[in-house]
């Protein structure tokens, strides 16, 4: 005679984890992963021909109040029916009410959110990654050096030390891009310039009729910054072949390679350390990054 | 772990009264190659016959059960400019039958990825948890070198695994629910002579691996010859197709993807397995790929299964079930392009 078994179902919205309030800073928690808060774009602000800053507020109390990042971490950006994408927030972690997000229109859901407008409701996961060891960095000189799109992961941290500027000693902002027409966030230069102990300075490649300021590559730049090395950091952003020669150059000037950050630049599909289009070697840029220090990048290969 | 010997026809009325109640996946014979040996998928059954434990492999591994190649991550239904996210998970059980050791070793590794590492999956752990599973020994394959990789013995993982002794089985015990279902049928105590017949054919499989690889050093190997002529050799080769993830019992990579009904009110969000292999797999937005040619993704797939998973997770990726070699359209094995690795390093 047969008789029939049939096995418990497993449930697993039944585990307590996955009923807490949705953390993804608590990387052990069992969550529902692919959950993003809803959020209305509160406002949109054209940077560039390219580049747009969208305003991002997340729409439940609970959730907006409990969200919080650091300099340096990025959140996923769903446009349900588009798709998602890994951003970079570029507002100041003492902005609890909205985030901000620099958006290079360049593809599918790119191009979508900046036809978007104020009151259209997008997703957002996060955030997820590592920061700039800001904390760390207190009571030493920064130098922060962006080339192109790198101004808008270095605003966070730009931001930080302005706001905490007793904590730091000399600031030092070097920007480059390729024409002055592709400059992000030109509206913010003079307020920074401004602070009592920050030197900001522009380079272009190309100079249009109106350009007064230098012409050349960053690099050019920190000929004329003097630093001690013993007491400097700096967070370098850009595109990798920029890396390389700023890195190389900061080492020669004498900073150690483990107080030099970089923040890397990959294909992602989670943010969660699962999906692998980020990994390098051993490395998942999402969550091993995406700022590593110099040391750590100049080990990964195929990193830069 | 607790042991007991099951007779065969015993075996036969435990599946039959699993197969009452749930979804039972076991080795099944669905054609014939052209050398006339069949060929074999983990495919559902719906009686004791259509199973096929003398089975050698299956061309795809049992990941499409944990993994599948498609699975919803969760839908997006529009109300006018507002919509609300709402996601599944899967609830069914089932169980699959005849999983080897090494296949049971490769969902040890998937459990370290998406169970007990950072951002646990709970789409994997209902899968996994919703799954009994009974393990089966065989004697290898001339081409399987699980001997080299330390995953032709398991020792967890599963819920009950079976070793045959022709007429009966020595059966592991691994979970409460294996115990209990062993009650329903007769089963008897573990004799001296059933455990002489056990290590016996314990013996049989370690003695028959003709394949090794030499896996001492190999993470070291791998940064030495970083730019090796090695990698354009097999590089050259390689049809970027993909076929080797798509069987690999332990590849877990992904893409995402959202599609839209045709009547625009809804939206699903896919996630479907990929392979470090096809062309864009690392080509970011704006154009730039940072593994554009094909030796260096060759290079990358075998990098992760040697030497980067190992330093995430302390093991090597792969547990040398050598399907990956077998479906190869350009006859890319792993045997021999890490043979070649160590010829170039001497």
């Amino acid at each position: 005679m047969t008789q029939s078994l049939s096995f418990r179902p497993y449930d697993v919205r039944q585990e307590h984890e996955m009923n807490e309030p949705l953390d993804f800073n608590r990387w052990a928690q069992l969550k529902p992963v692919a959950k993003v808060f809803k959020a209305m774009i509160t406002n949109v602000i054209r940077l560039t021909e390219m580049e747009k800053l969208f305003h991002l507020r997340i729409i439940d109390d609970t959730e907006r109040e409990r969200f919080s990042f650091l300099p340096g971490q990025f959140v996923m950006i769903e446009v349900p029916g588009y798709g998602e994408v890994p951003i970079t927030v570029c507002s100041s972690t003492s902005n609890k009410g909205f985030i901000e997000v620099c958006v290079r229109k360049v593809g599918t859901v790119t191009s979508v959110l900046h036809r978007a407008g104020r009151g259209a409701k997008v997703g957002i996961r996060g955030p997820f990654g590592t920061h700039f060891p800001l904390e760390r960095m207190k009571g030493h000189s920064i130098l922060l050096i962006a080339g192109g799109l790198g101004l808008a992961p270095l605003r966070a941290p730009i931001f930080y030390v302005t706001e905490n500027r007793s904590e730091f000693k000399d600031v030092h902002i070097l920007y480059g891009t390729k024409s002055p027409d592709q400059e992000l966030f030109d509206y913010q230069y003079e307020s920074w310039r401004r602070i009592d102990g920050v030197d900001i300075r522009i380079i272009v490649e190309k100079p249009d009729e109106r350009w007064k300021g230098p012409v050349g590559l960053i690099t050019e730049l920190l000929d004329d910054v003097t630093v001690d090395p013993n007491e400097t950091y700096a967070i370098v952003c850009g595109p990798p072949v920029m890396f390389k020669f700023v890195c190389q150059r900061l080492n020669q000037m004498g900073i150690p390679m483990d107080r030099m950050f970089v923040s890397l630049e990959r294909r992602m599909h989670c943010g969660m350390g699962k999906c692998c289009r980020c990994n390098v070697g051993s490395t998942y840029t999402c969550t091993d990054g995406p700022v590593f220090d110099y040391w750590t990048v100049m080990n990964l290969k195929e990193a830069i | 772990m607790l042991f007991k010997i099951l007779p065969k026809e015993e075996f036969r009325a435990l599946v039959e009264m699993i197969l009452e109640a749930n979804e039972v996946i076991a080795p099944k014979a669905i054609a014939t190659n052209a050398r006339g040996e069949r060929i074999h998928q983990f495919l559902p059954i719906r009686s004791f016959e259509e199973m096929d434990l003398e089975y050698k492999s299956t061309e795809y591994s049992a990941k499409t059960y944990f993994l599948p190649y498609r699975e919803n991550l969760c839908t997006f239904e529009f109300e006018g400019e507002d919509w609300q996210q709402s996601i599944q998970y899967y609830i069914q059980p089932r169980a699959i039958i005849g999983l080897r050791a090494h296949d049971i070793n490769a969902l040890l590794k998937l459990d370290k990825v998406f169970i007990r590492d950072r951002f646990p999956s709970p789409y994997y752990i209902s899968r996994r948890k919703n799954t009994f599973i009974v393990g089966l020994d065989h004697i290898p394959e001339e081409d399987e070198f699980s001997r080299s990789m330390g995953t032709h013995i398991v020792t967890h993982g599963f819920d009950l695994f079976l070793t045959d002794l022709s007429d009966r089985y020595f059966v592991a015990i691994n979970s409460d629910r294996a115990f209990s279902l062993l009650q329903k049928v007769k089963t008897r105590d573990v004799a001296d002579a059933d455990t002489h017949a056990y290590l016996e054919v314990r013996r049989r499989i370690r003695d028959g691996f003709k394949t090794h690889i030499e896996v001492h050093s190999l993470p070291n190997v791998l940064d030495l010859e970083f730019t090796s002529k090695v990698w354009t050799k097999w590089g050259e080769k390689c049809l970027n197709c993909g076929s080797c993830a798509a069987v690999c019992p332990t590849c877990y990579c992904y893409g995402v993807t959202e599609e839209v009904t045709m009547d625009f009110k809804k939206a699903t969000k896919v996630k479907q397995l990929y392979s470090c292999n096809l062309v864009d797999f690392a080509r970011v937005a704006g154009g730039h790929d940072f593994r554009s040619d094909k030796e260096a993704r060759l290079k990358y797939r075998y990098y992760h299964q040697y030497r980067g998973f190992l330093e995430d997770y302390g093991e090597p990726k792969c547990v040398g079930c050598n399907r990956c070699g077998r479906v190869c359209l350009a006859g890319i094995k792993p045997a021999a392009v890490i043979k070649d690795l160590y010829e170039e390093s001497v």
